[in-house]
């Protein structure tokens, strides 16, 4: 095994070497390591003595794991830079070519790409928060508690990680390092909006919810790491084409895959679409553990959100209920497209977060909704109304739009699998419309249809049962 | 060797190699010769594993293309149309690096790039930033990174097209040493008289096709037919009338000169000597027209395209 990381090791050190020769390399690290954190150790200093004076040293004190982050994000920043001129540049400079004529395999000359774009800056970014935080002692300000300190530490170094991953991603994508500067806005945008959350998680002083951005972050970042060792294929990236979007090609490739070969609706749906369904059934199977997963978490939700019912609620239950159903459209054909076009939009909002978290965000809704349901269920029960009678109004289409729902977020998690699964011969732009058109095979026949009779159920039958049981 | 059966390459829908053939044993040289676009890059590609076939096997030094392609990849020595260099670096420690990739220790990557670097001339400058080198350095420091590892098989595309003459007759001369060293080699070139003076063999690729392959004797045969003499005199041919012997044809004929198509030289050229001196024609000079590769590349890249309308 050491022997076989030898060619990584060689083209790391060549590439850190090169690299510490290039000042425009150099002057931001300096800069951003000797120089940033003690511009940051001011401002903390600012804002602590600031807020003092109106008794809201709280806010300045949440700031000071937080300017923390800001220390060590910035360098890590510069490392999706470097990845993408590694990567990119040789492909552009032609000096790949030699390299891929050596014996070294794939995942070696990844491998030493990946550590050289991510250690030099990962280190500087350990040095400029080491600055910062030496920095606060000697200002005399309180560090923050270790648990968030190992957080920081935890998150800067697996976002240094996923930031390069993903321009590695990228630049099998793009034969020119403008090409991937355009590009590289699908890596910028998320983590941008990572760091508002972790900002927000970190000003509200909840750690564990901390600890799970933590979990999802290593596992996206484990997954594209999976993903550009798949594509990271010689035949790939000598490509040349790939800078031209062909739509025809695209639309082929699409088309190709979603009706298969099938002469037939009848034959579409016993092989094709049969074909599919035996593909998804891992997961399936995983989906319908953070279906269960999701219920859990909702129903121990009510220990910490408690909503008492008073007895004069429960027992004006059955009027409000009325009132209720009177007012709305319910029983009436006109909420069926409404409610049809809300749960598509939830399984669109999947398939949509899913694509840029490989499949691992995409179970976020279906597990939210499980989570809401989980909690009516436990909360009503509290109450005094059985979970039978909350069943009963809730099964009746749910029967249809859950399996719907799991059937549409395991096509959502197997495209993130496939996508990090090598496929010699084929390139990343071909695996990804073969993904989607499985999502577009499982939605089309099955999902959709499914969703309709639910709808239709929702409004037709489950009031009924819900006058029924409490009216 | 290379040895090649029905190697075909498909860029999704578009042919880019065509189910070529191609046997180049130990010791030879093949030039591969097509226009731009031809088809050769891919060629080479495939050859040394970086492409996968759509279609078809390839050998190379004893390994299969698909199922051995690290063996294939340590046994070739590539010169890539590109040269690809790191500007950062210098000769030495670029050799070194590739030297190491080619699992050469350090001391024999530097040992044997110092020789090399001395037989091409570029020992002064072993110590220059490669972003300060000429384009023709340049080509002679990728030479050299090709043929470090000592490899069996040395895949050259366009080994002299950025020199001056002086360093393009060096590289010919390495050529020439490492084929009777036992390399085979395979030559992608646009100059023809390059591929005349080195190659053993020639290939002519089009569209993706390879059109020709053969020695280059049986292939001047084939394409521009058996050999021509010309014939310079020392008078003026009035009203002469040719008789000439059998296997010989007359081609042209001016002022004072006749040229002949001549079936088998060994036997018919003294038939037609004696038949000329007899016929009282002072023959000045009688030698062979040279049939350049350039002509045979000529005619069978037309013969492509008229036999593709």
């Amino acid at each position: 095994m050491i022997s076989a990381l030898y060619p990584s090791w060689i083209v790391a050190r060549r590439e850190v070497r090169d690299q510490f020769r290039d000042w425009r390399i150099i002057f931001p690290i300096v800069g951003l390591t000797l120089v940033f954190p003690f511009i940051m150790n001011w401002t903390a200093r600012q804002m602590l003595d600031f807020t003092a004076d109106y008794g809201a040293t709280i806010i300045a004190d949440r700031m000071v794991p937080f300017l923390l982050m800001i220390v060590g994000f910035f360098p890590i920043s510069v490392s999706l830079v470097i990845a993408l001129e590694s990567f990119v540049g040789e492909k552009e400079r032609s000096s790949i070519e030699p390299l891929l004529n050596t014996p070294m395999q794939d995942w070696q000359l990844y491998l030493g790409k990946l550590v050289s774009s991510t250690i030099p800056l990962l280190f500087s970014s350990y040095l400029g928060m080491t600055v910062y935080l030496v920095g606060l002692v000697m200002n005399k300000v309180v560090l923050p508690e270790f648990e968030i300190l190992a957080q920081v530490f935890v998150l800067t170094t697996v976002q240094a990680l996923m930031m390069v991953a993903g321009a590695v991603v990228v630049s099998t994508q793009a034969t020119s390092v403008r090409a991937a500067n355009l590009l590289s806005s699908f890596i910028v945008i998320p983590s941008a909006f990572l760091i508002q959350w972790e900002s927000l998680t970190m000003f509200w002083g909840d750690k564990s919810t901390l600890w799970w951005v933590v979990a999802t972050v290593v596992v996206v970042t484990i997954l594209l790491v999976r993903v550009g060792v798949a594509h990271f294929q010689r035949e790939e990236l000598l490509g040349n084409e790939i800078d031209v979007l062909k739509v025809r090609w695209m639309w082929r490739v699409f088309t190709r895959a979603f009706r298969g070969n099938a002469r037939s609706v009848g034959e579409w749906y016993r092989r094709i679409l049969g074909a599919t369904l035996k593909r998804l059934t891992l997961p399936i199977a995983m989906t319908l553990l953070v279906l269960v997963l999701g219920t859990m978490i909702g129903s121990s939700m009510v220990d910490r959100f408690p909503l008492l019912i008073s007895e004069e609620q429960i027992e004006n239950l059955d009027e409000n209920l009325t009132q209720l159903l009177s007012v709305n459209m319910v029983f009436s054909a006109g909420a069926i497209p409404l409610i049809f076009w809300q749960n598509f939009r939830v399984l669109l909002l999947a398939l949509i977060v899913g694509i840029f978290s490989f499949g691992v965000l995409g179970v976020l809704p279906v597990m939210a909704t499980m989570a809401v349901g989980g909690y009516l269920v436990t909360l009503l029960s509290l109450n005094g109304i059985p979970a039978l009678n909350v069943l009963m109004i809730l099964l009746p289409h749910g029967v249809i739009e859950i399996p719907a729902a799991v059937l549409a977020t395991a096509a959502v998690l197997q495209m993130g699998a496939v996508l990090a699964t090598p496929t010699p011969g084929k390139t990343f732009g071909e695996v990804w419309l073969e993904a989607l058109a499985d999502w577009a095979k499982v939605m089309v026949g099955i999902v959709i249809p499914m969703l309709v009779v639910a709808a239709l159920i929702e409004v037709l039958v489950t009031p009924r049962i819900a006058l029924m049981v409490f009216g | 060797m290379i040895e090649a059966e029905g190697l075909t390459k498909y860029f999704d829908d578009f042919l880019a190699v065509d189910h070529i053939d191609l046997k180049v044993p130990q010791g030879q040289v093949l030039a591969l010769l097509g226009k731009n676009g031809a088809g050769k890059t891919t060629t080479v590609r495939m050859l040394t594993s970086i492409l996968r076939p759509s279609a078809g096997w390839a050998r190379v030094a004893g390994f299969d293309v698909v199922n051995d392609a690290a063996n294939v990849r340590g046994a070739v020595g590539v010169l890539t149309e590109h040269h690809g260099l790191y500007a950062r670096m210098n000769s030495v420690e670029y050799l070194e690096f590739f030297g190491n990739l080619y699992r050469m220790k350090s001391v024999d990557a530097r040992k044997r790039g110092d020789e090399l670097l001395e037989m091409f001339g570029l020992a002064e400058a072993r110590k220059k930033r490669l972003g300060e080198y000429s384009k023709g350095m340049r080509q002679k420091l990728a030479l050299v990174r090709a043929l470090l590892h000592d490899p069996a098989v040395l895949l050259l595309d366009e080994p002299t097209s950025a020199m001056d003459p002086e360093s393009a007759r060096l590289v010919r001369d390495a050529i020439l040493t490492l084929r009777s060293s036992g390399r085979t080699i395979l030559l992608c070139t646009h100059n023809l008289a390059e591929g005349e003076e080195l190659a053993d063999q020639v290939a002519i690729i089009q569209n993706g096709r390879i059109i020709l392959h053969n020695t280059l004797e049986n292939v001047k045969k084939t394409l521009l037919g058996p050999a021509e003499y010309e014939a310079r005199l020392a008078g003026v041919l009035n009203g002469w009338q040719p008789n000439l012997p059998a296997g010989v044809t007359l081609q042209e004929r001016g002022e004072n000169w006749l040229r002949f198509r001549v079936d088998d030289p060994q036997t018919a050229n003294p038939i037609l000597l004696r038949s000329l001196i007899e016929q009282h024609l002072e023959v000045v000079t009688f030698q062979e027209i040279e049939h350049s590769l350039e002509m045979v590349f000529l005619g069978a890249v037309r013969q492509g395209e008229e036999a593709q309308e």
